[in-house]
């Protein structure tokens, strides 16, 4: 979707925040947040993409007005509603309704969020393209999730490398499939996304899906 | 690096309100058997104390002193990784990008914050921040003098933008005078800043700060 989260090449956030000795962790509370979105991911609920789907999902003014860790707190509430772990009342009270489920003990919480790393997929899927081989970014606007930035769409770039087969995240985060397919690091010149005033030497790599791509 | 007093974490009209809420979902959660609290303090734990930029440091450090391994590490940098026995990065797809004296790369993830939490760590506030995430891949080289770094016309800047489940780290170029240092006093001079890619390794003449 052509949301807030969508950032690259935006101006007005001013300088960037360096901190010099930055903890883990500001606050103990992010790093309880941390962990429960570990433990919760473990269940298999949802997976990456559809997380990263309900996060661009959040009001836009609200998400520029939270810090990292809140939208991190406000996602997770959605989702656990959204896949019917928690009921909404449930937050709001934080009573719990039922019967209480047997945790997954903390190995195996590990075990699955190593299994779990991964998007590489062994299947004998065909390229489209090959390195080398101009394309064009899809002039694309799925209302659901996706990996294509604005700043790349109706672009030219060329492929640098083939990383193999991947899931494609937009059929993903929307429980659709896996749609195994190509991705591959396409290269692309400042001057071609950004234009003239550009440095003429600089490039910038994308990973592209063969789904977001036309020879071009 | 120029510090700043503003930490990124300027939202503090939320903070109590956003504690108390974990609070209550961590209790909840706990409550419904769905979260385990020994495997919240396991996985706060392991990203205190065990999990951080001293891993990627390591392969930087391997990779200066080893061709070989830096061979492997640029065609394969999941194998490479692997092969040096850190179990944190098992099945972390990884892409390493090196430096040459023409060529300096930056990564980012303008669509969230992607990172390479198993070899480095937790990112810095500013890595997730909108104005690291919005700005540099328009403009690497304003931001990297932000940090410090000013590029010559010369050197082409690679900026990564990291859109898929493909993970990052920059391998900085050996600073001169470090021939005769051992790897681990080169580890040493490989910063967390530096394998993003936004400084170069710390010149050993310097000193360790």
């Amino acid at each position: 979707m052509d949301g807030i989260h969508d950032m690259g090449g935006m101006d007005g956030f001013g300088p960037i925040p360096i901190e010099v000795n930055e903890p883990v962790f500001h606050a103990e509370w992010e790093g309880r947040l941390y962990a429960i979105n570990s433990v919760m991911g473990a269940w298999g609920e949802w997976n990456i993409d559809a997380g990263r789907a309900c996060m661009e999902r959040l009001d836009p003014v609200v998400y520029l007005q939270s810090d990292y860790y809140r939208r991190w707190l406000l996602r997770m509430e959605n989702l656990l509603v959204e896949r019917s772990m928690v009921t909404r009342s449930e937050l709001d009270s934080g009573a719990p309704v039922g019967v209480a489920v047997e945790p997954l003990p903390t190995e195996e919480v590990f075990d699955r969020m190593r299994a779990s790393r991964s998007a590489r997929v062994d299947a004998p899927i065909a390229a489209t393209f090959k390195i080398g081989d101009k394309v064009l970014v899809r002039n694309i606007h799925p209302t659901g999730h996706t990996r294509t930035p604005r700043y790349a769409r109706g672009r030219h770039g060329v492929i640098d490398r083939d990383h193999g087969v991947f899931i494609f995240p937009d059929s993903h985060a929307e429980f659709k499939g896996e749609a195994p397919q190509h991705l591959y690091s396409v290269r692309f010149t400042a001057q071609e996304l950004w234009g003239p005033d550009a440095a003429e030497s600089d490039t910038v790599y994308l990973d592209m899906w063969d789904d977001y791509l036309d020879a071009g | 690096m120029s510090p700043h007093s503003d930490s990124g974490h300027d939202d503090h009209s939320h903070l109590s309100d956003t504690e108390l809420r974990v609070r209550s979902l961590e209790s909840l959660l706990t409550d419904k058997g769905l979260v385990n609290p020994e495997a919240l303090d396991a996985i706060v734990d392991r990203y205190e104390n065990k999990i951080g930029p001293r891993n990627g440091s390591r392969v930087v450090a391997r990779a200066w002193v080893d061709p070989d391994f830096k061979q492997r590490l640029l065609e394969n940098a999941s194998a490479a990784i692997d092969s040096l026995g850190y179990t944190s990065t098992q099945g972390v797809d990884m892409l390493v990008l090196e430096n040459t004296p023409t060529v300096h790369n930056v990564t980012v993830c303008t669509l969230c914050s992607c990172y390479p939490w198993a070899v480095l760590g937790l990112p810095p506030a500013w890595y997730k921040s909108f104005p690291f995430r919005s700005r540099v891949v328009k403009d690497p080289r304003g931001v990297l003098q932000e940090f410090g770094l000013k590029l010559g016309a010369g050197i082409e800047v690679r900026v990564w933008d990291s859109t898929a489940e493909l993970r990052y780290i920059v391998l900085p170029e050996r600073p001169a005078g470090t021939e005769g240092m051992s790897e681990e006093a080169l580890a040493d001079l490989v910063t967390r800043n530096s394998m993003i890619g936004t400084e170069k390794a710390a010149n050993p003449k310097a000193g360790k700060s």
